[in-house]
C-alpha cells in the first residue's frame, strides 16, 4: 500500500495507555496505528466522527498532541506459517529474543519493530499436490518439518480455490513462492507466509460434539473431572493455591499435539522458568523435549496493559491455525482476571458506563467469544481433517471471592470447573482441586469413552469413588460435633477409604519425576485396588475381622506406594488384589458363617485407631 | 525530547493533588513539571493527561499554597529522573531523591528514567541462590532467594520494621563467585525505601543502621508521614532505579526493602479519586494491580550479569485481613509471603513469623547440596510438618483434654511449643548462620520418635539425627533412650 494512500491523523488526547487521534476519517474498528514520531503499535477501540480513540500497546510516556497518527489499514494480525513452535512471543506477536536483540538491553525499549516469523530461514517444502490438480481452500499444498515432532502443513489459503499450475519440493523461504494456483480468471502465488486478524475466528467446516477424552495425566482431573478434547476448563482460586502449578502440569502432560502457553499479566520469573524447563523436559507420548511442541506467549503483569488484552486472541488465532492443520492444540490461558481488568482499564480511560465492579458490561460477552472458539471440529479442505482446541483459563479471583464478574462470567461458559481451595493448600494437599465442588460436563459422554476401554468398570468406580468421599464429608461433621466414637464400624470403614482415595490417589505431586504423570491405564487400576479393599474390607468387618488390624495391614503401605510405580510396572497394582484378599481374608474369624452375627459384636468400637 | 522549558501562567483549576494547565502546546506525556509558587517556593509534579491544548498535572509535594494567579508552570521537557552513582551507599535521601544528611550533592554517574523499562522476560536469568538473613524462619523454613520478591504481611502494632532492619543488617550472600559454594559471605546492598513512616520509625532505622554499621552499604529514601502523599508515588520507583543501576551496572547483589506499601497505595487511591476515575474494590483504582505489578517486577536476575535485585516489601494488612485489595494484589504477584502472626507476638516471640501460612515459592530453587545443606529440603518439610501436627494436636488437647492424646501426639505438641520458643524465636541481634539453622532444626527434632519422622530421608536420619540422640543417651541415661 502506498504511503499517501495511508490515513494519517495527529494525537489530540493522551492518558495512560489510550490516546485519543483527531482525522482518523476513513479508519475503521481495530486498525493498527502506529502512535507518534517513535511509531508506537495501537489499535483503534472506539470511532466517534473523525475521532478514533486508541489502545496502545507500549509505554505512551513523552507522547505529545499534534503528533502523527498513521492508521495501517488492517486489523491486527498474525503471521502465520513455520517457525512458530518453539518461540516465544510478546502479546502482539513480536519474538522476545528478537527484541531483546533489537533493543540491545536486557529491559524492552519501545517502538522496536521485529518480523513474528524469521524471513531468512529455508524451509525444506516436499508438496502433497502436483500440478493438475484441483484444490480448494484448507487442502493441503505440502509439508515442512517444522521441528522434530511438528510437521507443519502448508494450507491452501482460505477463499482461494483452483487449479494447481505449479509447485515443487525444495528450499524456500516463507515470503518465496510455493504453489501457483489458477482459479477463475485469478491466479494465486502461495507463500507459506499468512496473515489472519487476530479478532476474527478462522472458519471450520463442521463442528463436532467434544466426546474424546483429552488425558492430563493428573488424576483429580482424568479420574473424577475430565475435560475433552475441544472442550473449556476454567481454574479459579486465591494465590497461593497453586494455579500455576497447574497450568505448567497441563502444559506439560495433557495429551495434546501442540500447546500453546500465553502467560497473560503474570510473574516474568514464572515464563522463565518455563522456558528453561521445557527444552529439559521429555514428552511422554514422543520422548522428544515438550518444547518441541510448544509455544509461548507471555506479557508479563509489568508489560504494557492494552497488549494484555492482545495476547489472549493472539493465543488463540496461533492455535486456531494448528487445529486447521488437523491438530489437537491445548492453549492454556494464566491469568484471564488480567486481561479482564486490561479490559477494566481501558474501558475506565474511555469513561464508559461500568457495570459490576467497574468491569465493561461486555465483559461477558467477551468471555463467551474467547471460549467459544475452541472446540472439535471438522476442518476446512477436502480430506475431512479432524482438529480441536482445548482451553484451560485460570482465574485470579481478588481474595479467593468466587462471586466475582471474572469468575461467574467465565463458569458460565466454560464446562469444566476445577475449583482451588485455600485450605487444602494451606494443609500440602496438592493438586488444591477440591473434590467437593469442582465439577466437570463431560463426565457422563466421557464415561462412555472409558467404560468401553476398562470393560464397563469404569464409571461404576468413579461414582463409588465420588460417594466414598461425599459421604466421609457428612461423616466427618459428625465427628466434629460427637466424636469418633459415635460411628459405626461401617462408617469407619468409609472414613479410611476416603482418606485412602485423599492421600493415595487425589493427592499428586508435580516435583515427583514418577508421581507427576499417571496414564490411565495406572489411574484405573490404582482406583480400582482402593475401592476393591474398600469392599472386601467392609465385608470382613461385617465377618467380625478387627477394625485395628485390617486398617494397619501391611498391603495398605503398598497401596500408598502405587503412585510411585513407574508406568512399566502398573502390572503389579493388578496383583494387589490377590494380596489384599490374603491379608484380609487372614483377619476373618475362621467360622464366622453369616455377616450379620458378628457385625455388631461390640466393644470394638472404642478401638484405638492410630 | 529536547524542546526548551516552557513557561506557562495559565492554570485554571486545583483539585486534590492535581492541577489544570490551559492553552499549553507542545507538552509531552508524563513530562516532569516545574512549580513555581508565588512566593518563590518551587515543586515538582508530572504530567497525568494531556487533552489538546489542557494538561493535568499531579503535583508531588501537594497543592496547598498554589494559587490560579501568581503560580507558574514550567515543562522541563523530560521525565523525572534520578542522578545515580556509586557513592549514593552510605547516604540518606528524602522520597524525591535529594541528600537530607547534611552530605555534598551527588556527582552523578548517570541519569536514569524513574519508571525503568519492563525486564525481558527471555532475558531473566531464573533465580536460584540463597540468601542467608540470619533468621531461622526465614533461613529455614521460607529460604529467599536472589532476585526473588518476597513481602512480609503484617499488620499494625507487629515488629516488622524492627524484623526489617534486622534483615538489612544480615544479609548476605553465600559463596562469592558463581558455582564455588562455601567460599566465603559477602553483605548484600541494601536500598531501602520509607514510605509515610513516623519520624520515629524512620529514625530508628537510620540509628539502627548507623550503630551497627549498615549504613555504608545502604542506601535510605525516606518520605515521612508529614510529607506529601503523592511524593510516596515516586519513592519506591526512585529507589528501584537506585537498585538496578547498582545491581546492573555496579555488579552488585541488591536487597531491597519498601515500607509501608499500604501508605503507597493509598496515596494512589488519593489521586484516582481526584481524577474521579471508577473505583475498583474498596476505592482502590481499577489498575492497582498494574500498579504494583511495575514495583514488584523489577526485582529479578538478568543472563549475563552478575548483580541481582530482591525485594521485601512490608505491607500492613487494614485488620489483619490477608484478603484486602493490598494484601491479595501483592500476593499475587510476588514470589510467596511471609506471614506475622499477632498471636506469636503476644506471646512474645520475636520475630513473630506465623510458620505454616508463609511461604516462599521459590524455597526450592535455593537451597540442597551445594547451595546449603543436602538434608535442607528434607528437614524443611519434616519441621513444617511436626509443627503443624503439633499445633492439631494442641487444639485437640483443649477441646478433649490432655488425655485424648496419643503419645505421639503428646510429642508433636510438646515440640510446637519448645520450636517456637527455640526456633522462631531469636534476638534481634542474634544472627543465625544457616548451618546453625539446620543444627537447631535436628535438636528440636530429638523430641520425635525417629519412626515418626516420615518427611526426611533415613540417610540423613543416619548422619544428622542417630548421632545426636546417641551423645543424648551415653551423656544422659535412661530418659533419652525411651524417646526412641
Amino acid at each position: 500500500m502506498p504511503n499517501e494512500e495511508k490515513i494519517k491523523g495527529v494525537i489530540e488526547r493522551i492518558s495512560g495507555p489510550l490516546v485519543v487521534a483527531k482525522g482518523m476519517l476513513g479508519a475503521s474498528m481495530y486498525d493498527v496505528v502506529h502512535i507518534g514520531e517513535i511509531g508506537l503499535v495501537g489499535e483503534i477501540v472506539e470511532l466517534k466522527d473523525d475521532t478514533a480513540s486508541i489502545q496502545a500497546y507500549e509505554e505512551t510516556s513523552g507522547l505529545m498532541p499534534g503528533e502523527p497518527v498513521v492508521c495501517l489499514g488492517e486489523s491486527l494480525s498474525v503471521e502465520l506459517g513455520p517457525g512458530i513452535i518453539e518461540q516465544f512471543y510478546d502479546g502482539i506477536q513480536r519474538p522476545l529474543e528478537l527484541i531483546e536483540q533489537a533493543a540491545k538491553s536486557h529491559f524492552i525499549s519501545r517502538g522496536i519493530n521485529v518480523p513474528a516469523i524469521d524471513r531468512a530461514k529455508k524451509w525444506k517444502f516436499e508438496p502433497r499436490v502436483k500440478p493438475g490438480d484441483t484444490v480448494e481452500e484448507g487442502d493441503i499444498l505440502g509439508v515442512v518439518q517444522e521441528t522434530v515432532v511438528v510437521e507443519h502443513r502448508i494450507m491452501v489459503p482460505l477463499g482461494v480455490r483452483g487449479t494447481v499450475s505449479s509447485v515443487q519440493s525444495g528450499e524456500y523461504t516463507v515470503e518465496e513462492t510455493i504453489a501457483v494456483i489458477d482459479g477463475s480468471g485469478t491466479t494465486h502465488n502461495v507463500q507459506m507466509l499468512q496473515r489472519w486478524p487476530v479478532r476474527k475466528p478462522r472458519p471450520v467446516a463442521r463442528r463436532l460434539p467434544p466426546n474424546v477424552p483429552m488425558s492430563t495425566g493428573q488424576r483429580i482431573v482424568d479420574a473424577f473431572f475430565p475435560i475433552a478434547l475441544g472442550g473449556t476448563a476454567c481454574v479459579p482460586g486465591p494465590f497461593g493455591s497453586g494455579k500455576t502449578v497447574i497450568q505448567h502440569q497441563f502444559a506439560k502432560w495433557a495429551q495434546a499435539q501442540i500447546v500453546v502457553y500465553v502467560g497473560c499479566g503474570e510473574r516474568g520469573n514464572e515464563m522463565t522458568d518455563v522456558l528453561l524447563e521445557f527444552p529439559e523436559l521429555e514428552d511422554p507420548q514422543s520422548g522428544h523435549p515438550l518444547m518441541k511442541r510448544t509455544t509461548l506467549i507471555a506479557n508479563t503483569s509489568n508489560m504494557p496493559v492494552a497488549a494484555r488484552e492482545a495476547s489472549i486472541y493472539t493465543a488463540i488465532t496461533l492455535a486456531e491455525y494448528y487445529r486447521d492443520m488437523g491438530y489437537s492444540v491445548a492453549l492454556m490461558a494464566d491469568s484471564t482476571s488480567r486481561w479482564a481488568e486490561a479490559l477494566r482499564e481501558m474501558s475506565g480511560r474511555l469513561e464508559e458506563m461500568p457495570g459490576e465492579e467497574g468491569y465493561p458490561a461486555y465483559l461477558g460477552t467477551r468471555l463467551a467469544s474467547f471460549y467459544e472458539r475452541a472446540g472439535r471440529c471438522i476442518v476446512k479442505g477436502r480430506d475431512g481433517r479432524e482438529g480441536s482446541i482445548s482451553v484451560i483459563g485460570a482465574v485470579s479471583p481478588p481474595g479467593g471471592d468466587l462471586s466475582e464478574p471474572v469468575t461467574q462470567n467465565t463458569l458460565r461458559v466454560t464446562k469444566v470447573f476445577w475449583g482451588l481451595d485455600a485450605n487444602l493448600a494451606y494443609q500440602r494437599h496438592f493438586p488444591a482441586i477440591n473434590w467437593l465442588s469442582s465439577y466437570s460436563l463431560y463426565t457422563e459422554t466421557l464415561d462412555a469413552y472409558w467404560n468401553d476401554r476398562f470393560d464397563d468398570e469404569w464409571s461404576g468406580l468413579r461414582i463409588e469413588a465420588m460417594s466414598l468421599l461425599e459421604e466421609e464429608d457428612q461423616l466427618r461433621e459428625v465427628v466434629r460435633l460427637v466424636g469418633i466414637d459415635a460411628l459405626s464400624r461401617e462408617e469407619r470403614m468409609v472414613l479410611e477409604t476416603a482418606k485412602s482415595l485423599r492421600e493415595d490417589f487425589l493427592h499428586q505431586n508435580a516435583f515427583h519425576e514418577v508421581d507427576t504423570y499417571a496414564s490411565m491405564d495406572k489411574q484405573f487400576r490404582m482406583l480400582r485396588t482402593i475401592v476393591r479393599f474398600h469392599h472386601v474390607g467392609m465385608d470382613a468387618l461385617k465377618k467380625g475381622a478387627s477394625m485395628s488390624e485390617l486398617f494397619n495391614l501391611p498391603v495398605r503401605e503398598q497401596i500408598a506406594r502405587m503412585r510411585y510405580l513407574e508406568e512399566k510396572q502398573i502390572d503389579q497394582i493388578d496383583k494387589l488384589e490377590n494380596t489384599i484378599k490374603e491379608q484380609i481374608g487372614a483377619l476373618v474369624p475362621t467360622g464366622a458363617a453369616s455377616a450379620g452375627v458378628t457385625a455388631f459384636k461390640g466393644g470394638e468400637q472404642n478401638e484405638n485407631v492410630a | 525530547m529536547k524542546t526548551l522549558p516552557k513557561e506557562y501562567r495559565t492554570i485554571s483549576g486545583l483539585s486534590g493533588p492535581l492541577m489544570m494547565v490551559e492553552n499549553t502546546t507542545d507538552v509531552r506525556y508524563d513530562e516532569l513539571v516545574e512549580i513555581e509558587l508565588a512566593g518563590g517556593e518551587k515543586r515538582r509534579g508530572r504530567v497525568l493527561e494531556i487533552e489538546s491544548t489542557r494538561a493535568l498535572v499531579q503535583v508531588f509535594e501537594g497543592t496547598s499554597g498554589i494559587d490560579v494567579e501568581g503560580t507558574k508552570a514550567h515543562f522541563l521537557g523530560k521525565v523525572l529522573t534520578l542522578p545515580v552513582s556509586r557513592d549514593m551507599l552510605g547516604r540518606v535521601f528524602n522520597g524525591r531523591g535529594e541528600p537530607i544528611d547534611g552530605g555534598a550533592d551527588l556527582i552523578p554517574q548517570k541519569t536514569l528514567d524513574i519508571n525503568g523499562m519492563p525486564m525481558n522476560p527471555y532475558s531473566r536469568d531464573f533465580p536460584s541462590e540463597f540468601i542467608q538473613t540470619g533468621i531461622s524462619t526465614i533461613d529455614g523454613l521460607n529460604p529467599m532467594v536472589r532476585g526473588q520478591k518476597l513481602p512480609i504481611f503484617s499488620a499494625s502494632g507487629l515488629p516488622h520494621n524492627r524484623m526489617a532492619a534486622q534483615i538489612a543488617r544480615q544479609a548476605t550472600v553465600i559463596g562469592g563467585a558463581a558455582g564455588t559454594p562455601g567460599s566465603g559471605h559477602e553483605d548484600c546492598a541494601v536500598v531501602f525505601a520509607a514510605m509515610g513512616i513516623t519520624f520515629e520509625e524512620a529514625s530508628f532505622f537510620m540509628e539502627d543502621f548507623r550503630k551497627t554499621g549498615a549504613l555504608q552499604r545502604t542506601v535510605l529514601y525516606i518520605n515521612l508521614a508529614d510529607d506529601p502523599a503523592i511524593e510516596r508515588i515516586t519513592t519506591p520507583r526512585i529507589a528501584l532505579t537506585a537498585a538496578e543501576y547498582l545491581a546492573f551496572e555496579c555488579d552488585m547483589h541488591v536487597v531491597v526493602i519498601l515500607t509501608d506499601l499500604t501508605n503507597y497505595c493509598e496515596a494512589l487511591r488519593e489521586i484516582s479519586a481526584a481524577r474521579k476515575e471508577v473505583p475498583g474494590r474498596r476505592g482502590y483504582p481499577g489498575y492497582l494491580y498494574t500498579d504494583l505489578a511495575t514495583m514488584y517486577e523489577r526485582a529479578g536476575r538478568l543472563k549475563g550479569k552478575s548483580g541481582s535485585i530482591t525485594q521485601i516489601p512490608i505491607l500492613t494488612m487494614p485488620e489483619d485481613d490477608k484478603t484486602h485489595p493490598i494484601p491479595d494484589l501483592t500476593g499475587y504477584i510476588t514470589e510467596g509471603q511471609i506471614i506475622l502472626s499477632r498471636a506469636l507476638h503476644r506471646k512474645g516471640i520475636y520475630p513473630p513469623v506465623d510458620v505454616l501460612p508463609s511461604l516462599s515459592r521459590l524455597k526450592d530453587k535455593g537451597i540442597g547440596k551445594g547451595k546449603t545443606r543436602e538434608d535442607h529440603a528434607d528437614l524443611m518439610n519434616q519441621l513444617f510438618a511436626a509443627y503443624a501436627r503439633g499445633k492439631e494436636a494442641k487444639e485437640l488437647a483443649v477441646i478433649l483434654g490432655e488425655g485424648a492424646l496419643t503419645d505421639e501426639d503428646k510429642a508433636f505438641a510438646a515440640f510446637s511449643g519448645v520450636f517456637e520458643d527455640k526456633y522462631i524465636r531469636q534476638g534481634e541481634y542474634e544472627n543465625r548462620t544457616v548451618e546453625e539453622t539446620l543444627e537447631l532444626g535436628w535438636e528440636l527434632l530429638t523430641m520425635i520418635p525417629t519412626k515418626e519422622l516420615k518427611r526426611v530421608r533415613d540417610a540423613y536420619i543416619d548422619k544428622y539425627l542417630k548421632p545426636r540422640l546417641e551423645a543424648r543417651a551415653a551423656g544422659l541415661g535412661p530418659e533419652a533412650k525411651e524417646r526412641r
